[in-house]
C-alpha cells in the first residue's frame, strides 16, 4: 500500500494538472458547442502556442506569465483567420470535411514545426519551475498552483463572457439556432471565427501556464489532443462546467494510473475511459441531449 | 462482374507488373514496394470510409495487428510465413469486427467514430510498447532467411510482384463492391442509414461486414510491410502515420472508387519523394505537403484526382452538346 501522503500528493497534483487540461478542453468544447465540429487541429495549435512561449523566453527572456499579454491576442487572431479563411471555406459546410480539413491543418502545423525546430525537446531555462510551497507535510509546485488558480479564473471569465456580453449572447444564439441567428442579423461566419479565436486564446493561456513546468517538441500537442477529447466527451460536448469537472477528473485519473501502472502504461487509463464513455454514455456526464 | 469491369484492373496491373523489369534501381523499386503497401492499406480504408462513409482515424489498429501477428507467429511459434500472413489477415478482420461491433452498436458515427478508432489504435500502441511478446519498446527483428517459405526473395522484384498481387485482389474486391448487392447496401447506408433501414437493409450487419473486409485488407498491408522491412515496433505498427496514410490515399485519389487509393498513393508518395529530394533532408517537409494536399483536395476537388478527370470529361461533353 502507498502512504497516505503520497496518495494525497498524487490527488493534488492530478487536480492541478487537470485544471490546465480543462482549460485546453474549454476551447474544444466551445468550438463543438457552436460549430458542431471537432477541431482536430486543437493539439497542434497548442504546440504552436507553446513554441511561442518558448520563443519569447529564449529570444527576449520574457517571463511566460508576462508573455500571455502578447500571445493570447496573437493566438486569437490566428484562430479567427484559420476559421474564416481556411476551415470555413474549405469544408463546404460538411462535418466530415471539417474533420478532414482540421486533420490536414494539424499535419501541416505539426510538421512545419518539425521542419523549423527539429524533433528536439525544449524547456524554459529558468529556476521558476523548481519553486515549491510547503503546505504542512506537503510540497506543492508553485507554477502548477498558479496554473490551477489561473485556469479556474479563466473558466469563470469565459462563463461571464458567454452569459453577460453581447458577443457571448451572439455565440449562444448561433449555437442554439443558426438560421434564426442569421435572420436577426447576426453574422454567423464572424461568430464562428470569433468562437474559434476564443478557443485558440484559451490554448494560449494554457501554453503560458504549462511551459514553466513542461517541455515542448513538435509532437507535444498530440499527447494532449486525445486527453482533451476525453474531457470534452466525459463532460458533455459543449458544456463549460462539464469541461472543468471532466478536466479535474481526468487529471486525477492520470495521476493515479501513472502511480499504479508506471509512466508508459499509465496513459492507457485515459484512453480506456474515453472509449468507455463513448460506448456507454456518449452524451457525457453533463450532456442531457445527444 | 463483366469483362468490361475487369479490363481496367488487368490493364493497371499489367503496367505496374512491367515496371520492375525496365531496369529500375534498387531504391526506386523499394519506393514502389512501399507505395503499393500504402495503396493496399488505402484500399482497405476505402472499403469502410469510401464505400461505407465511416471515416476511421485508426486503421493503424488493423495494420499493426496484421504486422505483429505475421512477425510473432513466425518468430515465436515457427509458423511458415504464408500461414503467418494469412493468420495476420484473419486476426486483423477479427479486430475490425470487435471494434466495429462495439462502436456501431453504440451508434457512433462521424467524428465520434473517427475518435474512437483513433483511441483504439492508441491503446494497442501503448500495450504493444509495454508487452513482452511484442518485444516492447525495442521492437522485433525478423531474421533474414531468403526462401519461398519465408516470403523473402533474393530478387526484390518477386516481392514487388507479390505485393502487386495483393493490390490486384483488393482492386477486384473494390470493383465487386461497386457492382454487387452488398456494395449497393453499403452505399445506401452511407447515403442515408435511416432510409436504408426502412427499406429492409440490416445496417449493422452491412457495416460489420464492411469493417471486417476493410480491416483484413489493411492487415495484409501490415503483414507485407513487416515482411518487407523485417523490423517492427509499436510506433511503426500502431502509429498515427499509417492511419493518416491509409485515409489520405483514397481521399486524394478519389474516395469511394476502386482506383482512387492506388492513384492517390502513387501521386502522394511520388510528390513526397520529390519534396524530400528538393528540401534536402529537412524532416517533415513531405508531410507538410501531404497535409496541404488534403486541405486543397477537400476545398477544390472533393471527388479527388479521379473526380477531376470525370468533371473535365463532363464539361467537355457539355461544351460539345452546347455547340
Amino acid at each position: 500500500m502507498y502512504a497516505p501522503q503520497i496518495l494525497i500528493e498524487a490527488a493534488l497534483n492530478g487536480l492541478m494538472t487537470g485544471a490546465v487540461y480543462a482549460l485546453i478542453a474549454l476551447g474544444l468544447t466551445l468550438v463543438y458547442g457552436v460549430l458542431h465540429i471537432i477541431n482536430f487541429a486543437h493539439g497542434a495549435l497548442l504546440t504552436v502556442a507553446m513554441f511561442a512561449v518558448w520563443g519569447a523566453f529564449a529570444l527576449f527572456h520574457l517571463d511566460p506569465y508576462l508573455a500571455m499579454i502578447g500571445i493570447v491576442p496573437l493566438m486569437f487572431g490566428l484562430g479567427y483567420g484559420l476559421q474564416r479563411f481556411v476551415i470555413g471555406p474549405a469544408s463546404h459546410g460538411s462535418d466530415n470535411n471539417v474533420l478532414l480539413v482540421t486533420l490536414g491543418l494539424s499535419i501541416v502545423l505539426e510538421n512545419a514545426l518539425l521542419a523549423l525546430f527539429r524533433s528536439d525537446t525544449r524547456a524554459l531555462d529558468s529556476d521558476a519551475a523548481l519553486q515549491v510551497i510547503e503546505l504542512g507535510p506537503l510540497l506543492l509546485s508553485t507554477p502548477r498552483l498558479i496554473g490551477f488558480a489561473a485556469s479556474l479564473a479563466v473558466t469563470g471569465l469565459l462563463w461571464l463572457v458567454l452569459n453577460r456580453t453581447d458577443t457571448g449572447r451572439a455565440i449562444r444564439a448561433v449555437a442554439r439556432e443558426k438560421l434564426g441567428a442569421r435572420l436577426v442579423g447576426i453574422e454567423v461566419d464572424h461568430v464562428y471565427a470569433v468562437t474559434f479565436g476564443i478557443g485558440c486564446a484559451c490554448l494560449a493561456v494554457a501554453a503560458c501556464l504549462l511551459m514553466p513546468t513542461y517541455y515542448v517538441n513538435p509532437r507535444s500537442g498530440a499527447a494532449f489532443v486525445l486527453v482533451a477529447f476525453t474531457i470534452v466527451v466525459l463532460g458533455g460536448m459543449g458544456s463549460i462546467a462539464g469541461a472543468l469537472v471532466g478536466g479535474l477528473i481526468i487529471g486525477v485519473v492520470e495521476s493515479f494510473s501513472g502511480l499504479l501502472l508506471g509512466d508508459s502504461l499509465g496513459q492507457i487509463g485515459i484512453f480506456l475511459i474515453f472509449i468507455l464513455v463513448l460506448l456507454v454514455r456518449p452524451t457525457g456526464l453533463f450532456g442531457a441531449r445527444a | 462482374m463483366s469483362a468490361r469491369d475487369l479490363l481496367p484492373v488487368i490493364l493497371a496491373l499489367a503496367v505496374l507488373a512491367a515496371l520492375p523489369f525496365l531496369g529500375l534501381s534498387g531504391s526506386v523499386l523499394n519506393f514502389l514496394v512501399t507505395t503499393l503497401i500504402i495503396a493496399l492499406a488505402g484500399l482497405g480504408w476505402n472499403v469502410l470510409g469510401g464505400f461505407g462513409g465511416q471515416y476511421s482515424f485508426g486503421h493503424a489498429a488493423f495494420f499493426g495487428t496484421g504486422a505483429y501477428a505475421t512477425a510473432i507467429l513466425q518468430m515465436k511459434l515457427g509458423f511458415n510465413a504464408w500461414a503467418a500472413l494469412g493468420a495476420g489477415i484473419g486476426l486483423g478482420a477479427l479486430t475490425g469486427l470487435a471494434i466495429g461491433y462495439l462502436s456501431f452498436r453504440a451508434g457512433l458515427r462521424g467524428s465520434y467514430f473517427a475518435l474512437v478508432t483513433l483511441a483504439f489504435a492508441e491503446v494497442f500502441r501503448i500495450l504493444a510498447n509495454s508487452a513482452d511478446f511484442t518485444g516492447g519498446a525495442a521492437g522485433l527483428l525478423l531474421p533474414l532467411r531468403p526462401g519461398l517459405a519465408t516470403l523473402q526473395f533474393a530478387d526484390r522484384r518477386f516481392f514487388y510482384l507479390l505485393v502487386l498481387a495483393f493490390v490486384g485482389l483488393a482492386l477486384l474486391a473494390s470493383r465487386w463492391l461497386e457492382r454487387s448487392r452488398f456494395g449497393a447496401h453499403l452505399i445506401a447506408v452511407r447515403e442515408n442509414e435511416e432510409a436504408a433501414r426502412a427499406l429492409g437493409v440490416d445496417a449493422l450487419a452491412v457495416k460489420l461486414r464492411a469493417i471486417a473486409l476493410s480491416a483484413a485488407i489493411t492487415a495484409a498491408a501490415g503483414g507485407l510491410y513487416v515482411q518487407s522491412f523485417l523490423y517492427l515496433d509499436a510506433g511503426v505498427a500502431y502509429g498515427t502515420w499509417i492511419s493518416v496514410e491509409a485515409l489520405l490515399a483514397p481521399i486524394v485519389g478519389g474516395i469511394g472508387t476502386a482506383f482512387g487509393p492506388l492513384v492517390g498513393a502513387l501521386a502522394l508518395q511520388g510528390l513526397g519523394e520529390v519534396t524530400k529530394h528538393l528540401a534536402g533532408g529537412i524532416p517533415g517537409v513531405d508531410l507538410v505537403v501531404f497535409g496541404a494536399c488534403l486541405i486543397a483536395v477537400i476545398a477544390f476537388a472533393p471527388q479527388g484526382l479521379l473526380g477531376l478527370r470525370r468533371r473535365r470529361a463532363r464539361a467537355e461533353r457539355a461544351v460539345t452538346v452546347g455547340a
